[in-house]
């Protein structure tokens, strides 16, 4: 077997400091998850209004949204709010704001389009059975909407937890800065640390995402 | 109707943009002058976390590093706590712009377009550009760079800049971090790395097989402190420090304690700077050997790269530290 280098992860506190920043880049994307998935399933349904203001201000915020990448996101929240308004975040919290900015976007995008692939003869022929319009949306639309939804939710959410190593641009010691701090730190006495560190990151990220993947595998096969 | 919302909706972006930095001259001072500082008890120095041995982390997660040996110091001195931020070649000028550290301690080499944007202290040491290459194809002048051959160099150094400006025809690949630079020419990316001399020297020195082709390109600069534009409080604090400091002969005994390990004590006189300014005799002794080495390779690269930088910079050659940053 070659020369991983991995024994640099069992030197002093390495690997400890790697689960840290592995626990800092979830802190980051769960909370943001969290904001996203609520926030984005309100401001989804919202879309569905036939309110022109409504729709005009949701559509700009979801372009303005995709269309910046979100390194530069992170910059204009992290440094610009500074600049602009004297507002003095910690990495950490501009990271949140930006992911829940972003994850919001995306997810109500999704609801949005989830809720609008139910064929209307779905909501006529419940109204016509006699059911009021919440309910037409609880037992019949929602559950439909909601499978079509898990797929492409458990694609940005996966997606939003990797984005977090983007992080470490605005200072924020997450996962993968350690990962390349122990590198640094042992390139004379391990210069094949690279390989192992980072292979020790793609595991560690795998399992936090894999459970993910597995849990949406199994709901969509019972409500399939 | 359509096209009208889309060109409105494209309006908005952009005036939602540029709001944003639209602001950004009213703001009134960024900084925290010395008396805050120690009012607040703690000073925020920004650093490299992954820059072994100038900057970095050991394996109990303490900094470590030639700058962060002084970081300490000011900080015993000033008696207050640091608070060390972790950055990124790309990022250190805006941590200062908008106060969001204190001082860049971070290998930080003082240019003029960077003057314009931070204040410099006095420097604590020296730096040329260097190149290197792996052994099977040593690149000793630039000139030898093939037409589809590419430069690694990290996004925001002095060597990105140099290379722009003087060297447009090569093409460079960027990155954002050094380790992701150095995976970059292990995996055969590219045909050189351009950084700082001593990251290259360093780096030969530990990885087999990799040679510094070209030692010293373009003229001399140094690395010293930043902080805001216009801290002078906090500013003349530092110069006073250093200048007090060469009577212990401070920066030699933080290179025999970070850098000797890395780079053997032969660089010592060439590298530190003490008490703000390089004695004469190492000016002279750095000139020499530069034009040792370009004549040893015959009349190449090297007197290319002197040219191509301009008469100016030969002219302050060994009159003015700051005539010859004035030329890059």
């Amino acid at each position: 077997m070659p020369d991983l280098g991995l024994d640099v992860l069992f030197k002093g506190k390495n690997f400890a400091r790697l689960l840290g920043g592995l626990g800092i880049a979830l802190r980051i994307s769960v909370i943001a998850i969290l904001v996203s998935v609520v926030l984005g399933t309100v401001l989804g349904v919202l879309r569905q209004r036939e309110n022109l203001i409504l729709k005009a201000f949701m559509r700009l915020y979801l372009e303005v949204i995709r269309i910046m990448p979100q390194l530069v996101l992170l910059f204009l929240v992290y440094f610009g709010t500074t600049r602009s308004f004297g507002w003095d975040l910690s990495g950490e919290t501009a990271s949140v704001i930006v992911f829940s900015l972003w994850g919001t976007a995306e997810m109500s995008d999704l609801v949005r389009g989830a809720l609008s692939s139910i064929p209307g003869h779905q909501y006529e022929s419940a109204a016509a059975l006699g059911l009021k319009k919440t309910q037409v949306y609880l037992y019949v639309v929602l559950p439909q909407a909601v499978r079509r939804l898990i797929p492409l939710s458990i694609n940005l959410i996966t997606r939003m937890i990797k984005t977090t190593s983007l992080v470490l641009m605005i200072g924020v010691v997450e996962i993968l800065k350690v990962a390349q701090q122990i590198i640094e730190a042992n390139r004379m006495n391990s210069p094949n640390a690279a390989f192992g560190v980072y292979l020790t990151v793609f595991v560690l990220y795998f399992l936090v995402c894999w459970p993910i993947s597995v849990l949406a595998g199994k709901l969509e096969k019972r409500w399939g | 109707m359509k096209k009208l919302k889309y060109a409105i909706a494209l309006l908005f972006t952009f005036i939602l943009a540029f709001s944003l930095t639209a602001f950004a001259d009213d703001s009134s001072a960024v900084y925290r002058t010395l008396d805050e500082i120690k009012e607040s008890g703690t000073i925020n120095i920004g650093v490299f976390s992954d820059k072994n041995p100038f900057g970095y982390v050991d394996e109990n997660g303490d900094y470590q590093g030639y700058d962060v040996y002084f970081a300490q110091r000011i900080g015993e001195d000033l008696g207050v706590e640091i608070n060390y931020v972790s950055t990124e070649a790309a990022n250190r000028v805006e941590y200062l712009e908008t106060g969001k550290v204190d001082i860049i301690l971070a290998n930080f080499t003082v240019t003029d377009e960077r003057a314009e944007k931070v204040d410099f202290a006095l420097p604590y040491m020296n730096v040329a550009l260097g190149v290197v290459s792996p052994d099977s194809r040593v690149i000793t002048d630039l000139s030898q760079l093939e037409a589809d051959d590419e430069v690694i160099v990290i996004s925001g150094t002095t060597a990105e800049t140099y290379l722009i400006e003087n060297n447009p025809e090569i093409k460079l690949q960027k990155y954002d971090t050094y380790a992701n630079a150095k995976n970059a020419l292990e995996n055969g990316n590219a045909a050189a790395w351009a950084n700082d001399n001593t990251e290259v020297i360093a780096y030969a020195l530990q990885n087999p097989g990799y040679t510094v082709g070209i030692p010293s390109l373009g003229s001399q600069d140094t690395i010293a402190p930043a902080v805001s534009k216009g801290n002078e409080s906090l500013l003349n604090w530092i110069n006073d420090e250093i200048k007090s400091l060469a009577s212990e002969n401070f920066f030699h005994k933080d290179y025999e304690e970070t850098l000797a390990d890395t780079y053997g004590l032969d660089y010592e006189e060439s590298l530190v700077v003490e008490g703000g300014e390089p004695s004469e005799d190492d000016e002279t002794a750095e000139n020499a050997e530069t034009e040792d080495s370009s004549e040893a390779e015959g009349a190449d690269a090297s007197e290319r790269v002197t040219l191509t930088v301009g008469a100016s910079s030969d002219a302050a050659r060994g009159t003015s530290r700051a005539g010859e940053a004035c030329a890059r």
